[in-house]
């Protein structure tokens, strides 16, 4: 039971990057954009914003600051494969370059490689004492509240039951068609980008402002890299790819569990570590067979 | 397969020649990105590597007879494979930073070399170009090329943490023997453990992280026969958000404190309210409510030692694993800190302090295992 409950707050605890990650991804590919940049975007989030907290002093300032870099970023990614028609793959790996390294200088040139800073992170909501044994899966970061409870929902409404997000679909699906019937098929684009690169910002800020209240390198450690399979995981579905978010980290909230019970030792630690990625290519192969790609998906768009 | 298959594939697509300019700025980008990435790097990036002729390299002679009365400057280089930031190298770096500030040499360095043949490159340009006196780095991932270089320019002190074993004339090597405090420390954890479970996350089996996690748990045992010391790797040097999930995971699985090899870990044992004990630098200041101790280790004395032979005109290729023991002050437990929650009991500081006096009077010596510790150290299942 207390292992259940465990294995179920980790599972949030852990979906949370994923899912702001997931969704925004979601946005710019329904678009007809694959933002590649993901990885580099989630890791200047995840910098500027501590970077800008600890300055400040101030947590909401950090946020904000891991928001606007990532609304940047997106409009980077806009102004290279929507303006400039640049190939999307390398826009996008050139972008996550980009960013590492520019989080990275900008941290030698604050910190000059010296002790490790941490700030005071933002606090576990405490849940209602009527749960009893299962108040410990709702003690999450107020962040996780609001991916699961106010960010999903809120893309998923905006994507299916808004103007805007059919004409963020009809983009992605058929540009002529939505130019024709007269959507500014760069402005859409742009704005998804940049929704999409501040929820990536804010995925990123989750592990400096909330799990852990300082910066290392490699932070995201290719977290944003699940994500994009994430996307192709849920068919480009926000629930879908949220469902696989979860899933994902269940599994990988699980093995770290399997691995230090006793007689676990003779299995390889590899093996259980591997564990989430296979479960999530065995899924996408059992499900995703016949998986509909956005019409315009890699395409820049021209006038012609 | 359907048309749908063929439209999500753009490398089928020739470029138009509208395209050439916006993929050529991409590429650029890209370049720009990378140099950026190179960070701190001293050398220029020279793309010719010029082969390197031993007998020119003979200019200032590092154990030279020219060694005058009053201690001139000596030029030392850093080559670390990582980035700075990363705790080893970190170690290593701090050390010749501090002697740069107290005006005793000249030092530059190079991080984030990486493992994938920059570091020989590296390592010749700055043996042609610099001609420092010594070159510190970490050989690890990049043993052969490290050698390959050394054996080359043996006017240079090479010094170099590494696995293997010192070579002539040049090439010595030093490790993080800090498996005595680590033996402290977990000393200290069983005697603080009331749930009987310790966790312990580390970054890679290999015999460094190995033999510091085995020596803790060995302390443990030697304290607390029924302790169960639950051990997990997270394959990676730099994945606190993961470290800490390991850790969380020990702490449900009832650890009640918990040794950080990696970063991260520390901050499961804030959130949880546990005890943690850090590794490789004092870590109190992350939590001072939380980190009792701290399993640390101190290049100073290599450091020291070898600025001193090559000075002296004295310097030979040697193992330097002893200047990173407790006994010459390159490993230690920093001070236990009586602060943290529910205290630590005056006679459990005491027993450690008299295992830590055996030690250094060398009357009681810590065992070496590096062979991989389990997930569990209880048997059966």
């Amino acid at each position: 039971m207390t292992f259940l409950v465990d294995l179920l707050a980790a599972t949030l605890r852990n979906a949370t990057p994923l899912v702001y990650g997931t969704v925004g991804e979601t946005y710019a590919e329904r678009s007809g954009v694959l933002n590649l940049g993901i990885e580099g975007t989630m890791y200047a989030g995840a910098f500027f914003g501590f970077a800008a907290a600890y300055a400040s002093g101030s947590l909401l300032v950090g946020l904000g600051a891991a928001l606007a870099v990532g609304l940047l970023a997106g409009a980077l990614m806009g102004l290279l494969t929507v303006t400039l028609g640049a190939n999307q793959h390398v826009s996008g790996i050139g972008l996550t370059i980009g960013l590492v390294g520019l989080s990275e200088f900008v941290n030698r040139l604050l910190f000059r490689g010296g002790e490790l800073q941490r700030i005071e992170p933002f606090p576990l909501v405490e849940p209602p004492a009527f749960l009893g044994p299962l108040a410990p899966i709702f003690s999450q970061y107020a962040l996780t509240y609001l991916a699961f409870l106010v960010l999903v929902p809120l893309a998923w409404w905006i994507l299916r039951g808004t103007s805007f997000g059919l004409e963020l679909r009809a983009v992605g699906e058929n540009p002529e068609a939505a130019d024709a019937a007269g959507i500014s098929v760069a402005r859409t684009r742009y704005l998804a980008l940049m929704f999409g690169g501040a929820l990536m910002g804010l995925g990123g800020a989750v592990f400096t402002l909330a799990s852990l209240g300082s910066f290392t390198l490699d932070i995201i450690a290719g977290r944003g890299w699940v994500c994009i399979a994430l996307v192709i995981f849920g068919r480009w579905r926000i629930g879908r790819g949220v469902i696989g978010a979860l899933l994902f980290s269940a599994v990988y909230s699980l093995q770290l569990r399997l691995r230090i019970l006793p007689g676990w030792g003779d299995v390889p630690f590899e093996l259980l570590l591997a564990l989430p990625y296979l479960v999530v290519i065995l899924a996408l192969a059992i499900s995703g067979r016949n998986v509909a790609y956005p019409g315009a998906y890699l395409k820049p768009y021209r006038r012609t | 397969m359907s048309d749908r298959c063929r439209s999500i594939d753009p490398d089928t697509e020739t470029l138009t020649p509208r395209l050439r300019l916006p993929v050529a700025f991409a590429t650029l980008v890209m370049a720009l990105a990378l140099a950026a990435c190179q960070g701190a790097a001293t050398t220029p990036a020279a793309t010719s590597a010029t082969p390197p002729a031993p007998e020119a390299s003979a200019a200032p002679s590092a154990g030279g007879s020219s060694a005058s009365p009053e201690a001139r400057k000596l030029k030392v280089f850093g080559a670390f494979a990582t980035a700075i930031e990363e705790p080893w190298d970190g170690v290593i770096h701090a050390a010749l930073q501090a002697e740069k500030d107290a005006g005793r040499i000249d030092y530059q360095f190079t991080d984030s070399i990486g493992y994938s043949g920059d570091m020989e490159r590296v390592l010749r340009e700055v043996a042609e170009k610099d001609q420092p006196d010594v070159i510190f780095g970490d050989a690890f991932g990049n043993e052969e090329a490290v050698r390959r270089v050394a054996a080359e320019y043996p006017a240079i002190a090479f010094v170099f943490g590494s696995g293997g074993g010192p070579a002539d004339p040049n090439f010595s090597v030093f490790d993080n023997w800090i498996h005595e405090p680590a033996y402290l420390a977990g000393v200290l954890a069983g005697g603080l453990t009331k749930s009987n479970v310790i966790g312990a996350v580390g970054g890679y089996p290999v015999p460094e992280v190995n033999r510091i996690v085995n020596a803790f748990t060995k302390g443990a045992q030697d304290v607390n026969p029924k302790v169960d010391v639950k051990v997990t790797f997270i394959s990676s040097w730099f994945d606190p958000a993961a470290a800490k999930e390991a850790a969380l995971a020990q702490v449900g699985a009832g650890a009640d404190i918990l040794f950080a090899e990696r970063f991260g870990v520390i901050e499961a044992a804030v959130e949880k309210n546990v005890l943690a004990i850090g590794n490789m630098s004092d870590q109190k200041n992350l939590a001072p409510k939380n980190v009792v101790t701290s399993v640390t280790w101190n290049m100073d004395p290599t450091v020291k030692y070898v600025l001193d032979q090559v000075l002296a005109g004295a310097y030979t290729a040697q193992d330097l694993k002893d200047f990173s023991m407790v006994a010459k002050g390159g490993a230690a437990l920093s001070e236990i800190n009586k602060d943290v929650v529910g205290g630590v009991p005056q006679d459990l500081i005491d027993k450690v302090m008299a295992r830590e006096a055996e030690i250094k009077a060398g009357t009681f010596r810590v065992d070496i295992n590096e062979a991989q510790p389990a997930g569990s150290t209880v048997k059966g299942g």
